[in-house]
């Protein structure tokens, strides 16, 4: 029972310890790395890389819109204007690649600008989303007991819920419907899903035989929590994050095409504008038809690249 | 001397609703002094892991029931409030798991797995944990310890990871530690390095070890003293000389017997011990006693199968068995 700490000099290496050291590296180098596993199988995806180049595309466009668009998308112009009618909206000519709109705005730049709002409620949605279901997930994965009963059995309730109706139940309480409104409603909305599925993966790292041998070293309850087990249950929600953009933009298409958004019709918005199109559907059916699609593929985009990313992680479809 | 660790009459029992109780320990009643290295042996579901969780009150909160006492320098460790025990986790006693894998968290380096414990328990700066990190690493020899310390516990092999665990076990020289199996999961050459490993530090830092193994090998060439539990109770207790050279239980004997030997005659059959754990008699039940091993003994008796072979002290030896292996002439 001498001082330990005197004892704890290190000795020079000997021949075994210079023998294990390279056994030890020519382990080390036949080991990858899981994210770089992750990765190359990614990559290997066909599915992945399509959602990949879709979502890509999507946020290279929304981020340089205003430079790739050739016109503001509030500004009427008149050499529009001098042929529309009520029954006939200008198609395509120089300068104005998909036409008029109803009001004599250039269709495409009002389409590319549109693009940022989309990714801006997604994103925004998702995100706030997110923070509250990790939060509320955790807390009922880390306490257990009557926290965890109260949290998921109100999860329970709102899933039960059909998740676009709990949305718009929700946008009709703002006295004022706002880009704002929306962005809540959407993100309410994917809060009990996030919460339940953090909730499963925390209780299983409670079991876990890392979070027992942080246990057994004495660690503090808010560093197991925090360190030990959020980190390693964070994996689905990530993948759970991907897939919820794309309902989160379907949702805000819908909310706004439901007249629950921001009304202003100089704001350019793929649901809006779809929303506006129905009165012109006989007259120029593009109006509907490239905001619909635009929508479907961004869609679309986000869930390949979601189920792609979570195959990819999937332990068991390691090969 | 006196003992480091006491555990007295440890009974552990799970409780499951309108099940009868899984006894898993029953009565276990052994000591460790400073310094010793102490071994529980026994196969599968003997209790010796059990035991070992008891003793770091890793139990899990609900449907078990601990009763006896554990007593660590004359304090009831049974009786500490969670944070009380909290303190003492990692810091006076600790514990080495047999997965090296699955005990390192995954997504943090090792390093931070160290210096976690140093500046928890001993209150070190950022800086000066992470020096002293890599001297533990060092110590356990894990070669180039200040680039390993941000290596993430994939990217080691196996027995490097057992070695980081066992560092960071004993980052706070705790004055007992566990080693449930910290073998069973490496390569026989691994395996012989991390014994040696422990053997050494254990001799360094007067650290007390008690190894929980189902390997009389690993008994062999390290245990002072050794417990031989079956089916939730100490069978018998011998310094490890005594137990090798003069087995007297006849499990212990079955168990010693059943071992291949390189100078034994060519083409002879490998003693068994038949049947297996599911034999069991229960050690106590309504209609009386009986030994729980009387179904496979082979000098089982009558009364074996009617009355509980108490526990019986003599010298250093304790025997729980109504008809023991005779001593063998001269050889004591």
């Amino acid at each position: 029972m001498t001082s330990p700490r005197g004892s704890l000099r290190p000795r020079p290496p000997t021949l075994l310890d210079r023998r294990r050291r390279r056994v030890d590296e020519l382990a080390e180098a036949s080991g990858r790395s899981l994210t770089a596993d992750a990765f190359r199988r990614l990559r290997r995806n066909p599915v992945a890389i399509v959602g990949a180049v879709i979502v890509g595309l999507f946020v290279l466009v929304s981020i340089l819109a205003p430079w790739i668009a050739p016109h503001d998308a509030a500004t009427a112009f008149p050499e529009l204007q001098r042929t529309l009618r009520p029954d006939s909206i200008p198609g395509a000519q120089p300068g104005f690649p998909l036409g008029s709109d109803q009001n004599g705005r250039d269709f495409f730049s009002r389409m590319i600008l549109a693009s940022r709002q989309t990714l801006l409620v997604g994103v925004l949605a998702t995100l706030i989303g997110l923070v509250l279901g990790v939060v509320i997930g955790a807390l009922a994965g880390a306490f257990g007991g009557w926290v965890d009963t109260v949290l998921m059995r109100v999860t329970d309730v709102l899933l039960s819920i059909p998740s676009l109706l709990l949305a718009i139940s929700i946008a009709a309480l703002a006295a004022k419907p706002s880009q704002t409104t929306v962005i809540i409603a959407v993100a309410l909305v994917s809060v009990p899903v996030f919460a339940r599925l953090l909730r499963g993966s925390m209780l299983a790292q409670r079991e876990s035989d890392h979070v027992l041998a942080a246990t057994s070293l004495g660690v503090r309850r808010r560093s197991i929590v925090l360190r030990h087990m959020l980190p390693n249950a964070m994996g689905p929600v990530i993948v759970q994050a991907t897939l919820t953009l794309a309902t989160s933009i379907l949702d805000a298409a819908a909310l706004s095409f439901l007249g629950l958004g921001d009304g202003d019709p100089a704001r350019a918005e793929w649901g809006l504008m779809l929303a506006n199109a129905q009165s012109y559907l006989d007259v120029r059916p593009a109006l509907a038809f490239w905001p619909a699609i635009a929508i479907i593929l961004v869609a679309l985009g986000f869930t390949l690249l979601g189920e792609a990313l979570r195959e990819a992680l999937d332990p068991k479809g390691r090969r | 001397m006196s003992a480091l660790l006491e555990v007295e009459d440890l009974k552990v029992a799970f409780t499951r609703r309108g099940e009868p109780d899984t006894v898993a320990v029953d009565g276990v009643s052994f000591d460790v002094k400073p310094g010793e290295i102490v071994g529980l042996v026994g196969e599968s579901g003997c209790g010796k892991s059990v035991t070992s969780l008891a003793v770091m009150r890793l139990l899990p909160e609900r449907g078990n029931r601990v009763a006896g006492s554990i007593r660590m320098d004359g304090e009831d460790l049974l009786g500490l409030s969670d944070s009380a025990m909290r303190e003492r986790r990692g810091r006076d006693l600790s514990m080495i798991f047999q997965d090296p894998l699955s005990s390192l968290n995954p997504v943090i380096p090792v390093g931070l797995q160290v210096t976690e414990v140093l500046t928890r328990h001993r209150g070190m700066k950022k800086d000066a944990a992470r020096r002293e990190a890599a001297e533990l690493l060092d110590r356990v020899g894990i070669p180039d310890p200040t680039r390993r310390l941000d290596s993430y516990p994939h990217q080691m092999s196996g027995g490097m990871r057992q070695r980081a665990l066992i560092a960071i076990a004993l980052a706070c020289t705790p004055r007992l530690l566990i080693a449930d199996e910290p073998t069973t999961a490496l390569d026989v050459t691994i395996q012989a390095q991390i014994l040696d490993l422990l053997k050494q530090l254990v001799a360094e830092t007067g650290t007390a070890l008690v190894m929980i193994t189902h390997d009389l090998g690993v008994v062999a060439g390290l245990c002072d003293r050794v417990n031989v539990l079956y089916a939730g109770r100490i069978v018998e207790r011998a310094d490890r000389h005594e137990l090798f050279r003069q087995p007297r239980h006849p499990y212990t004997h079955g168990l010693l017997g059943s071992i291949p030997r390189l100078d034994g005659p060519p083409g002879e059959d490998l003693a068994a011990i038949r049947g297996s754990v599911n034999d069991n008699l229960p050690w106590a039940s309504p209609e009386g006693g009986a030994c729980a091993f009387m179904p496979r003994c082979p000098r089982a008796l009558e009364v074996c199968a009617e009355v509980t072979p108490a526990a019986e002290e003599a010298g250093t030896r304790l025997l729980r068995c109504h008809n023991p292996v005779p001593v063998a002439e001269g050889a004591e």
